[in-house]
């Protein structure tokens, strides 16, 4: 459906994306991940044939988009970062104008908003105009442009930037229901449990460049620990040998934050048992015990050694 | 691809019918400005009289010449005249309270009545004036030109002193050295036949009738269209305005293009199937389509309430219209090409209007400006459209005399239009 094949952009001196690579099948969801920063909107941008790259190749379906009019255009629906509405027109009419520059007028286009306005929930604000609605509803709204010229491919630039959650859940419900219609997605985002709901693969930017490109068991296997001990400690103050926990065969890394204390293990059925035996042989007993699995925060922590947040 | 680029055309004047203030400063502030201006400009519809020139007379001499002099210029209707000291006439035409002065010094009547026929030393009259109104100065140059010639004739020829003025004059061509016999008799001839004329009431006229005067009276008339047609004030500064706000929106528009290249609307074109001449065609459209409607309402105004009728050619009018609008569009999109941010860009862009606006004489006339400067505003095309729209709202263009305005606009417009197509950033960076 999309390939991505070795791309660069670069501004000047600056090389916005280095050799990006990737694809995606038809119905899939590839989540961006990075930075901000990293390349993704320039990698967006590319795709949807906004900026050619300097070198690489971009094939929808197959073929590349050669000019401004190419009708491959027509395969791609692009939700920008930015709200890419007319606050002082009213949806529909909003919606009418961006269903007119893909040639939709008469009853296609009627049909197609109200299509689009069903899916995000506001055709009950079809007539009302942008500059009252909500941040969540504009967003909505602005997922509903993309949707009108029934596009194979669908790129999200952060589609859920500054809404509260109620609104972001709604979103992540409309993105859903397209991949369940057969939808690729690609998601553009910095939020961690966005990738992790929405998307089948990950492809993890940084400073133009994939770090990694992997679903997201595969991601987590690339990990040194697949699981993480919290240890609430009875008495953790003065004196903790830490760094005798951290020698310990099954500990992989070892933090103390007060009575908290972070034991990463590879294998949490062998390594779980004897760590807490460690403690009350040692004398330091504990009062309450959980374990979880590290998030992609952490995922990309290992990788690139900064924050996703950075 | 129609229907984009209708779209397109159609977004914008919605945009533009539902933004409050694009309406005050596209229709109600450029009427209310030209009203202004008109008023001014044509004394309030004929009813109000027009600005007289202020000017202070200082008579020093308070001879028979001098006070003829002063009563000459109190009664020309161009002049507010009043008796002042020439201390205090320097010192309001420097504070600017009064545009002129003249000065007319002691002995002025007697020197300028002798040096009437001899080449004895001349007197001078002083005359001060404002160097910030030159055309005032001109003008009372001229009249003051006028009433030394017409006072002293009058004096020579028939005034009480004039008999002692001759004898006098007698007695110095009589003793000069440097005058020939035969000259010496030619004017000695003369200055009897002036003396027989004096003696002769019925000759002379009597005092306010003779001396030099205008070999002709002047009959004035306002040219315009028609004989009929009188000058309407309102015709000039609606012209004047309408330019000037059609500009600013022009401008306007080429901004709000730079903005929307910072906002997410401009990636949803360029990933839309659509060209660059549909995007920043459609803007152009939308641009001259909203000034036109400015310029026909602007005029529609001034024709319902202060009468300013199409004295021309109708169709000459809309096409001056039309192509100014087509250069003002083209205009806005040069500037969103050229501009780097919205902000900069706008300063940038209103000073460039205001002196377009103000060298195309849509403030005040052309003509006040040097020559050199005059030949310059020939390169803007600001000046063609307001000497355009004068021309067929005034002074009676037909359609074919507006034609060279209509090309120079069209002419600038697509030179506009190629250096937007060419400089302008499609790009979008990551």
């Amino acid at each position: 459906m999309l390939e991505v094949k070795a791309v660069t952009k670069r501004y000047g001196s600056i090389t916005a994306v280095d050799g990006v690579s990737f694809s995606a099948g038809k119905g899939e969801t590839i989540g961006l991940l990075g930075p901000n920063g990293a390349g993704k909107t320039t990698t967006v941008s590319m795709v949807a044939g906004i900026t050619r790259p300097d070198s690489g190749e971009i094939l929808i379906e197959g073929q590349a988009i050669r000019r401004d009019t190419d009708p491959v255009k027509q395969r791609i629906g692009l939700v920008p970062q930015d709200l890419a509405l007319y606050d002082e027109l009213p949806a529909i009419e909003n919606l009418r104008f961006f269903a007119a520059l893909y040639d939709l007028d008469g009853a296609k286009a009627k049909r197609a908003i109200g299509e689009a306005l069903a899916l995000v929930g506001l055709s009950d604000r079809a007539k009302d105009r942008v500059s009252t609605f909500s941040g969540g509803m504009k967003r909505r709204l602005n997922l509903a442009a993309a949707l009108l010229h029934d596009p194979r491919i669908l790129l999200l630039d952060e589609p859920t930037v500054g809404v509260d959650p109620q609104s972001r859940n709604a979103i992540f419900e409309n993105l859903e229901t397209l991949r369940a219609r057969g939808k690729t997605l690609i998601y553009t985002t910095h939020y961690m449990e966005e990738a992790e709901r929405l998307c089948d693969r990950l492809v993890v930017v940084d400073h133009g460049r994939v770090i990694a490109n992997d679903t997201l068991h595969g991601l987590y296997r690339l990990l040194p620990i697949t699981n993480l001990l919290l240890i609430e400690l009875a008495d953790g103050e003065g004196g903790f040998p830490l760094d005798e926990v951290r020698s310990l065969p099954e500990v992989k890394s070892a933090e103390l934050d007060k009575h908290a204390l972070k034991v990463g293990v590879h294998d949490l059925s062998t390594g779980a048992p004897r760590i807490l035996q460690w403690l009350v042989d040692h004398g330091h007993p504990y009062q309450h015990v959980v374990s979880e699995r590290p998030d992609l925060e952490t995922v990309f922590l290992s990788l690139t050694g900064r924050s996703l947040r950075d | 691809m129609t229907t984009a680029f209708l779209a397109m055309v159609r977004k914008d004047l919605r945009i533009f019918i539902r933004d409050r203030r694009a309406l005050i400063i596209g229709f109600v502030a450029p009427i209310a400005i030209a009203s202004f201006f008109g008023f001014v400009f044509s004394g309030g519809i004929g009813r109000t009289p027009v600005s007289r020139i202020k000017v202070l007379f200082a008579d020093e001499d308070q001879s028979s010449i001098s006070r003829d002099m002063f009563a000459q210029f109190e009664s020309n209707n161009s002049l507010d005249v009043k008796a002042a000291s020439r201390e205090q006439a320097r010192e309001a035409v420097r504070k600017g309270s009064a545009p002129v002065a003249v000065v007319i010094p002691k002995g002025f009547g007697d020197q300028a009545g002798r040096s009437m026929f001899t080449s004895s030393a001349k007197p001078s009259i002083g005359v001060l004036y404002d160097p910030s109104h030159a055309p005032e100065h001109g003008m009372v140059q001229g009249i003051l030109t006028g009433t030394v010639m017409q006072a002293v004739s009058r004096e020579v020829f028939g005034g009480a002193g004039g008999q002692k003025l001759l004898e006098k004059q007698r007695e110095d061509i009589e003793a000069s050295p440097t005058l020939s016999p035969a000259v010496k008799a030619s004017l000695l001839a003369l200055l009897g036949s002036v003396q027989n004329v004096q003696s002769t009431p019925a000759l002379s006229g009597g005092r306010g009738r003779g001396g030099i005067a205008m070999p002709a009276e002047m009959h004035e008339e306002a040219v315009t269209a028609r004989a009929d047609v009188k000058y309407n004030g309102y015709a000039h500064s609606f012209g004047g305005m309408g330019v000037q706000f059609v500009l600013f929106l022009g401008i306007d528009m080429g901004i709000s293009l730079l903005l929307q290249k910072q906002r997410g609307l401009w990636k949803r074109f360029r990933a839309a199937p659509v060209s660059r001449w549909l995007v920043l065609g459609s803007r152009c459209v939308s641009a001259t389509v909203i000034s036109t409607a400015i310029m026909l309402m602007l005029f529609a105004f001034a024709r319902a309430v202060y009468g300013v009728r199409i004295e021309g050619s109708v169709a000459g009018f809309l096409v001056i219209c039309l192509a100014f609008s087509l250069m003002t569009g083209a205009l806005g999109l040069m500037v969103a090409a050229l501009g780097k941010t919205p902000e900069a860009t706008r300063g940038i862009s209103v000073l460039f209007t205001l002196v377009m606006v103000m060298l195309g004489g849509a403030w005040v006339p052309t003509f006040i400006f040097p020559e050199w400067l005059q030949r310059i505003t020939i390169a803007i095309p600001t000046r063609w459209a307001v000497d355009g729209l004068d021309g067929v709202v005034w002074r009676g263009y037909r359609f074919t005399d507006s034609l060279p305005a209509v090309a120079v606009l069209v002419g600038f417009a697509i030179l506009f239009g190629a250096i937007a197509v060419n400089r302008f950033g499609w790009d979008e960076a990551g």
